[in-house]
């Protein structure tokens, strides 16, 4: 041991981490380690949006465009055929994601905004405050979230507009609970008491104090709630309180060619064409749960210990 | 109960170990081929800083290492076979019969849904040593060793009714059990105060040489572990620096870094007598909620530019005392004048130049950074936040402070979690200094570090006093640190200050009773220092 090491200075004092990386980088090494289901998970979301984007270059025709024959079989002028209306339901299908994914987009956007806003301030203010929107919250998840939904959607008309914005208040008592139970346990860290002794207001601490530090549950959280979202308005278009015609979505398709699966004795390929937006709504489901399982695994530490 | 092995012969050998821990996608050795040897009933002090392997050591003595890390190399011989070749069930059979460990946090480790005296004697039931009754009978017995309070009825109790220094006079009668030949203490006093410490040394040192059990016994404190061991090992960095008898090894230190662990303290301040003074608080009684008051009548007077320290045990009310000066708990009666005016007692109602002026760093520096923030973000937002600082300007005051706390330019990108212990308290201090306060108050600053790295902290602190003119209120349990840096003392208990003045005062008789009691538990150097302490204590009654 020489001499030069017994001599104390700060700058030498050996660090647990010590390899400095960039984001992409580690984005790098932690997509290196991805199992297989997250990649399934990953391919599968970015076909959606890939189709949603592009739709109009993919789809073989309008999205509204109605031809002569209704109910036209499979074949090479109309791959999956057409609807009672005689309208193709392949450009059906591809314009179907672009409608259902963006409004569930937008409206699980809404919710994580006004849920988890109001979550942080009752994490951080606590008092009347909390209790008061806490309590709130309680009576709106008390009611079945589809028939309240129903419900107003019917007395406020189902304009697009309206199913975002009732979805997205009815949803976001959820994100509501886990932003301000997650908060919680953040606001009382000492970092926080210091940047109040700093005299900083309360957007400072919630935006730069607490939601850095909560975002890996929320972000989790944001693809499960999507996955409710996008679920929950094929519901309601498929009671026929969702997104009007002519607009395709998934869920409307499957209430409008729902009747031909009792003609699978005579065609079998009529009768899955209402399979077919059921499985875009079920693969995209599963495709989302994948990534959220492996982003979940990430991020929340339970790893297997024994390597 | 005596086990009748009062025999000389080797326990436990260990040759050669070597361990490894994997992080980082690497392995990176934590032990270096490292020999321990211990003999029946003798006690084997580890010492060494935090991240030197004492802890990885102990728990590979009984055969074990943590998740994430692998022997690499050695053999651990117990009683002639060798540990690290056994399968897991086999040596489940030695853990909880042969081997204990009592670990440093009692409260952690009890289960608080379970009654202590059931814990107590789980392990033995679960081996088989005896019958459930008479286990009890013992166990009761062993409470009686520990001399815990109703040694008969305490083991009905459940974790959180007793207090912290019985809870870990209750888990060493949980290692005693079964009767083990090596028991493993990882540092089983550091969380208690001086006061209560002296005890459960003594309980532990009587219980072990009765019983003529081995020990390991793990600490950083080299006041304690003289009073302990028969023989002390030194580690470093996962080497053995040195080993001997402890007498030896308290006179005649060999190697350098030895020497430095026991020099005295070599930080001295010359007390300075301010007459003006910069805060003071009056007659303050505060509570939570509508709870007990926690404060009572407290009054204390903070020196410009000079330093107050604050000592007294947990739950003497010191921390209340900084929270109702940062004004996160408005007191009920009194006030509070800062440079001759009257402070608003509630923070929310404070200017921002008056919050400027009083600055706060905490214990534990790993929580009170935010994780997310780079050393830049932590140390600038004061600057911007009261000095409206952008910019170059920002930039170039920023590096500036990183200077004046020893630290240099390159980490000033770094996240809290790519920084040490020390180097994360002293960001802390830049964060208070960025500032530009009058007033610091300092809660335990040091007593999560080594102790190099607090006679760092703590020659740091002083020169940026001496330098920039600014007052402390240092609050601290550790009498050493107080003496090494305060002008003037107050010492305090449940909720009342006992005694304030200057340090040369306090320190010197006549002392009030709870201050003499005080200054008595801490622990000297001095092998005979305990024995003298408690024959002391029992002659008075």
């Amino acid at each position: 041991m020489s001499k030069l090491e017994n001599q104390y200075s700060a700058k030498d004092e050996v660090a647990t981490v010590f390899i400095r990386r960039t984001f992409f980088q580690r984005a790098l090494i932690t997509l290196k380690k991805a199992p297989f289901t997250a990649w399934l998970g990953m391919t599968i979301v970015f076909i959606y949006i890939f189709v949603a984007v592009f739709a109009p270059l993919i789809a073989p025709y309008g999205e509204a465009q109605i031809f002569k024959v209704p109910y036209a079989p499979w074949d090479e002028i109309h791959v999956f055929g057409t609807d009672r209306l005689g309208r193709d339901i392949l450009s059906r299908l591809i314009y179907g994601a672009r409608n259902t994914m963006g409004i569930a987009i937008l409206t699980t956007l809404l919710a994580f905004i006004i849920g988890g806003g109001l979550g942080l301030l009752a994490a951080i203010l606590r008092g009347w405050i909390d209790q008061f929107l806490a309590r709130f919250v309680d009576i709106l998840m008390a009611i079945p979230s589809l028939i309240f939904a129903l419900m107003l959607l019917s007395i406020f008309g189902s304009t697009a507009f309206n199913l975002i914005i009732i979805i997205a208040i009815l949803d976001s008592t959820r994100v509501f609970r886990l932003s301000r139970a997650v908060g919680m346990n953040v606001a009382v860290m000492e970092y926080v008491e210091a940047a109040r002794l700093r005299g900083e207001k309360i957007g400072w601490i919630m935006g730069r104090e607490i939601l850095p530090n909560i975002l890996p549950p929320l972000v989790a959280e944001f693809g499960l709630r999507f996955c409710y979202v996008f679920l929950m308005i094929a519901s309601l278009s498929f009671l026929g309180v969702g997104i009007q015609p002519p607009t395709a979505d998934w869920g409307s398709m499957v209430r409008e060619t729902g009747e031909l699966i009792q003609y699978a004795q005579y065609d079998i390929t009529a009768a899955m064409t209402p399979i077919l937006p059921a499985a875009a709504i079920g693969i995209l489901t599963i495709g989302v749960n994948f990534v959220v399982d492996w982003f979940l695994y990430l991020t929340s530490g339970l790893k297997d210990e024994h390597k | 109960m005596n086990t009748n092995n009062t025999d000389n012969s080797i326990l436990l050998e260990m040759k050669n170990v070597s361990i490894e821990g994997y992080s980082d996608e690497k392995w990176h050795p934590i032990i270096n081929e490292v020999d321990l040897r211990l003999k029946r009933g003798e006690v084997l002090g580890l010492i060494g800083e935090s991240g030197a392997g004492k802890s990885t050591l102990g728990l590979a003595a009984m055969g074990f290492v943590r998740s994430g890390c692998r022997f690499t190399g050695g053999s651990v011989l117990f009683k002639g076979k060798d540990l690290t070749k056994m399968n897991e069930r086999e040596k489940q059979k030695l853990w909880g019969t042969k081997f204990s460990y009592v670990a440093q946090s009692a409260a952690a480790a009890f289960n608080p849904a379970h009654r202590l005296i059931n814990q107590t004697i789980e392990a033995s039931v679960s081996h088989g040593i005896g019958k459930q009754d008479q286990l009890q009978k013992d166990a009761i017995e062993l409470y009686r060793e520990m001399q815990l309070p109703n040694p008969e009825e305490i083991g009905d109790r459940y974790p959180h009714q007793v207090s912290g220094g019985q809870l870990q006079r209750t888990m060493t009668a949980m290692a005693m059990s079964s009767k083990p030949d090596l028991i493993i203490f990882d540092e089983p006093t550091t969380a208690l105060d001086v006061t209560t410490q002296v005890n459960v040394l003594a309980t532990i040192r009587n219980i072990v040489k009765e019983h003529n059990t081995a020990a390991i016994y793990i600490t950083h404190d080299l006041a304690v572990v003289a009073q302990m061991a028969d023989r002390i090992q030194v580690l470093r960095y996962g080497d053995t620096i040195e080993e001997s008898e402890t007498n030896n090894m308290l006179k005649t230190p060999k190697e350098d870094y030895t020497k430095s662990l026991w020099a005295v303290r070599s930080i001295k301040k010359k007390e300075k007598n301010a007459k003006d003074s910069i805060l003071s608080i009056e007659n303050v009684d505060a509570s939570y909620g509508s709870g007990p008051k926690v404060l009572q009548n407290v009054s204390i007077d903070v020196p410009k530019g000079g330093t107050v320290a604050i000592v007294g045990e947990s739950g003497s009310g010191k921390s209340t005392t900084a929270r109702v000066i940062t004004g996160l708990l408005p007191p009920q009666k009194g006030r509070i004048l800062f440079e001759g005016k009257k402070l608003e007692t509630n923070l929310d109602e404070r200017s921002k130049e008056n919050l400027r002026r009083i600055q706060m760093i905490y214990q534990s520096p790993d929580t009170s950074m935010n994780p997310r923030h780079t050393v830049r973000d932590i140390i600038g937002r004061p600057l911007e936040f009261y000095h409206n600082m952008k910019g170059s300007e920002y930039s170039k005051r920023v590096i500036e402070l990183l200077n004046l706390i020893e630290l240099d330019e390159s980490f000033i990108d770094r996240l809290p979690s790519e920084l040490s212990g020390g180097q994360k308290q002293r960001i802390c201090i830049a964060r208070a200094l960025a500032a530009e306060p009058k007033l610091i108050i300092c809660d335990e600053v040091t007593s999560a570090l080594d102790q190099i790295v607090q006679e760092g902290i703590l020659k740091l602190l002083l020169r940026l006093q001496s330098e920039l003119n600014i007052s402390y209120i240092f609050i601290t349990h550790d009498i050493a640190t107080v003496k090494a840096i305060s002008d003037e003392v107050v010492v305090m208990h449940n909720g009342y200050v006992v005694e304030q003045g200057m340090k040369s005062e306090i320190f010197s008789p006549p002392h009030p009773d709870y201050t003499k009691l005080l200054l008595s538990s801490v622990p000297e150097m001095d092998p005979q220092w305990l024995t003298k302490i408690l024959s002391s204590q029992k002659s008075k009654n």
